[in-house]
C-alpha cells in the first residue's frame, strides 16, 4: 500500500474517531461518554470533508455537534446521573454475540474494498449545496417532506407526553 | 524561493494554508489588549468616569543625577495603553490556583475550547479581494462553518459551569447552553435569508454581490445587504443574536455577577480566566467583522470610487476598511453595554422564541417571494411584491400586540412585602433661620 497524503490524513482523523467510539461506552461517568461523542462526530464530519463532502460534514457539525450534544450535556449536568452498578445476566453475552455479528457485516463489506486498486475518481461536484439542494428539491422531494412530518409529528408527540405527566 | 515549488504539491498546499492562517488570526489576536483598553476607556467615558489613564507614564526626575540631560524633567506619556500588559501580567505570573473537587481534565479544556472557537470563528472571511492570502479556506459551505464553529462555543461555558463543581457555576453554564441554543437559531435563519439574496453560500461570492450599484440606480453607492428591506430586519435579528452569542451585555445571564457571583468562571483566576476573556474579545471583534462581511460589504468602501473617477482597488486598503468595520461594531457592542440593563431570564427567552425566531422566519418567507416574483415579473413587480408583504406583516404584528394588550392583563410592577419593614420616620427639619 502506497503512503499518500490521503491516506496520512484518513489514518488521522479515523484512528482518534475509533479511540472516542470505544471511550462512549467504555467510559465510567456521562459526560465523559457523551463528550467523547461530540469528539466522534467533530471527526466523522472531517473524514466526510476529506472525501470532497462539504455540506455533509458541515451538517454533521451543526446538527449533531453543535444542537443536540449540547442538549444531550445540558440533560447530563440537569440530572447528574451518578454510576450505575452493571448487574451480570444474559444481557452482557447476548450484547457481545450482537457486536460480534455486526462487525462481521460490517467487515464483509469494508474488507474486500481494502484490497482494490485505488479509489474511484470522485465527481468533486458531488458535495456541494447546490447539488443537494437541488436533489432534495426535485428527485426526493415527496421523502423530504414526509421526513419533516415526521419530525413534526415527534416534536408534538413529545409536548403531549409531556403535558400529561405533569398534570 | 524554488525550493518551495520543488516540494510535493500537496505540502505545498499545506503551507500555504498554514501561512494563510497566521496571516488570519493575526488581525484577531494582536489587536486584543487595545480592544480591552478601548472598552475600559470608552465605557468610563460614557459612565462619566476617567478609566485607565496612568500605566504606563513615566515623568524623569528634574534633579537626579542618573537621569541624562535631555530627558531631565520630561513626561511621557501613554494613555493608559499599558493597562492591558499589565493585566495580562499580572494573570500570568499569579498563583494558580484550582479547587479540590473539580473535574481536573474538563476544567482545562473549557478555557481552550473558548480559545478555539475563537480563533477559527473568522476562518472563512475574507479580509481583502486577494484570494491568494485571504480568506483561510475559501469554502462553498462558508456560511455554515461560522454557524457550526459558533455552535461549538456553548461547550466551553457549559464544561466550564459543569467541571467547577459549585452550583453557581453550574447554574451559569446551564443558563449558557439554553441561552446559546435559542439564539443560534434565530441567528441561522436571518443569515439564511442573507444567502438567498446573495445567491451563495460562500463568503467571498457574498462580499462580491455587495459591489453593485444600489437598486440598480445610485452608481456611487454600493448595494450592501443592510440596504434593502429583508438585510435590514435580518441585520437587525443576527446583530441581537450575535451579542447574545458572545455572552455579552446586556445577555450576560452566565456570568450575571449579582446573581451568580460570576457565573460559569466563578472559580476561574490566572491564565485559564485570561483565556477566556481574551477568547471573549476575540469573539467580539469575530463577530463584528462577520456582520461587516454579510450585511456591511465586507472590505469594500462605502463609496464606490471607480463610479466617481479612475481607481485602482489596493488590497491592503481592503484589510484596513475591514479591520475599521470591525471597530465599529465593537463600539456599538460597547455603548450597548453601557446603555441596556441586563434582561431578566423570561424576558430572554421571549425575545429569542417570540420576537426574533418568528420574526426571521417571516422575513425569510417574505425574501424568498421577494426574489421569485423578481425572476418571474421583474424587478419592479419584486420590490412590490416584497413592500406590500411587509405591510401586511406590519399589519398583523399590531393587530395581535392590540388583541394581546386587550385579552392579557399584564403584570408590569411587582410588589415585595418585607418581612420587617423599617418603620418610617419623617424627620421634619425645622427651618432655623440665621441670626443675621
Amino acid at each position: 500500500m502506497k503512503l499518500t497524503p490521503e491516506l496520512i490524513i484518513f489514518v488521522m482523523l479515523a484512528g482518534p474517531a475509533a479511540l472516542a467510539a470505544v471511550g462512549v461506552v467504555a467510559f465510567g461517568s456521562a459526560i465523559r461518554s457523551a463528550l467523547c461523542l461530540v469528539f466522534n462526530f467533530f471527526l466523522l464530519a472531517f473524514l466526510y470533508f476529506s472525501l470532497s463532502m462539504e455540506m455533509l460534514g458541515i451538517s454533521q457539525i451543526v446538527v449533531y455537534s453543535g444542537a443536540i450534544m449540547v442538549l444531550f450535556v445540558f440533560v447530563i449536568m440537569l440530572l447528574n446521573p451518578k454510576l450505575i452498578e452493571e448487574r451480570k445476566d444474559l444481557k452482557r453475552p447476548i450484547g457481545l454475540a450482537f457486536g460480534v455479528v455486526l462487525f462481521g457485516v460490517l467487515a464483509s463489506q469494508v474488507l474486500p474494498a481494502l484490497g482494490l486498486e485505488g479509489p474511484k475518481p470522485l465527481r468533486h461536484e458531488v458535495g456541494t449545496p447546490q447539488m443537494i439542494g437541488e436533489g432534495l428539491f426535485t428527485n426526493y422531494v415527496f421523502p423530504f417532506e414526509v421526513v419533516s412530518i415526521l419530525l413534526l409529528v415527534g416534536v408534538v408527540g413529545s409536548v403531549f407526553l409531556a403535558k400529561r405527566r405533569t398534570q | 524561493m524554488d525550493w518551495l515549488h520543488s516540494l510535493h504539491p500537496a505540502i505545498q498546499d499545506v503551507l500555504s494554508a498554514i501561512g494563510r492562517a497566521i496571516l488570519a488570526i493575526i488581525p484577531i489576536f494582536a489587536p486584543v489588549p487595545v480592544i480591552i483598553w478601548y472598552e475600559r476607556r470608552l465605557l468610563s467615558w460614557m459612565q462619566d468616569r476617567i478609566g485607565p489613564n496612568r500605566t504606563g507614564n513615566i515623568t524623569f526626575s528634574r534633579t537626579s543625577k542618573m537621569i541624562p540631560g535631555f530627558l531631565k524633567g520630561k513626561k511621557f506619556k501613554l494613555f493608559g495603553l499599558a493597562q492591558s500588559i499589565a493585566d495580562g501580567l499580572k494573570l500570568f505570573t499569579k498563583e494558580d490556583i484550582m479547587p479540590d473537587k473539580t473535574d481536573r481534565f474538563l476544567f482545562i479544556l473549557a478555557p481552550l475550547i473558548a480559545l478555539f472557537v475563537a480563533l477559527t470563528l473568522g476562518c472563512t472571511i475574507p479580509f481583502g479581494a486577494d484570494t491568494r492570502f485571504t480568506p483561510v479556506a475559501d469554502v462553498n459551505v462558508g456560511m455554515l462553518v461560522i454557524l457550526a464553529i459558533s455552535s461549538l462555543g456553548a461547550y466551553s461555558t457549559v464544561l466550564a459551569g459543569y467541571s467547577s463543581n459549585n452550583k453557581y457555576s453550574l447554574m451559569g453554564g446551564l443558563r449558557a447552553s439554553a441561552q446559546l441554543i435559542s439564539y443560534e437559531l434565530a441567528m441561522g435563519v436571518a443569515l439564511a435569508a442573507m444567502v438567498m439574496n446573495s445567491g451563495s453560500l460562500k463568503m467571498t461570492d457574498i462580499v462580491k454581490s455587495q459591489d453593485a450599484p444600489l437598486y440598480g440606480v445610485v452608481s456611487f453607492i454600493p448595494n450592501w445587504n443592510i440596504f434593502t428591506p429583508m438585510g435590514f430586519i435580518s441585520a437587525i435579528v443576527f446583530g441581537i443574536c450575535m451579542i447574545a452569542e458572545t455572552n455579552r451585555p446586556p445577555f450576560d445571564l452566565p456570568e450575571a455577577e449579582n446573581e451568580l457571583v460570576a457565573g460559569y468562571h466563578t472559580e476561574y483566576s490566572t491564565k485559564r480566566w485570561g483565556l477566556f476573556m481574551m477568547a471573549e474579545y476575540m469573539a467580539m471583534f469575530t463577530f463584528s467583522m462577520i456582520f461587516a462581511t454579510v450585511f456591511l460589504g465586507g472590505y469594500h468602501f462605502p463609496i464606490r470610487w471607480e463610479a466617481l473617477a479612475p481607481y485602482e482597488n489596493n488590497y491592503l486598503v481592503g484589510v484596513l476598511v475591514m479591520l475599521t468595520k470591525g471597530a465599529v461594531g465593537l463600539t456599538i457592542y460597547i455603548w450597548i453595554r453601557a446603555t441596556f440593563p441586563r434582561l431578566r431570564y423570561d424576558q430572554l427567552m421571549n425575545l429569542g422564541w417570540k420576537f426574533l425566531l418568528p420574526l426571521a422566519v417571516v422575513n425569510l418567507m417574505i425574501t424568498a417571494t421577494w426574489i421569485f416574483a423578481t425572476k418571474v415579473y421583474g424587478v419592479t413587480a419584486g420590490w412590490m411584491t416584497g413592500l406590500v408583504c411587509y405591510g401586511v406583516l406590519f399589519f398583523v404584528w399590531a393587530i395581535i400586540r392590540h388583541q394581546s394588550k386587550k385579552t392579557q392583563p399584564q403584570f408590569q410592577s411587582r410588589s415585595v412585602n418585607m418581612v420587617n419593614s423599617p418603620r418610617r420616620v419623617i424627620e421634619v427639619i425645622p427651618n432655623k433661620e440665621v441670626a443675621p
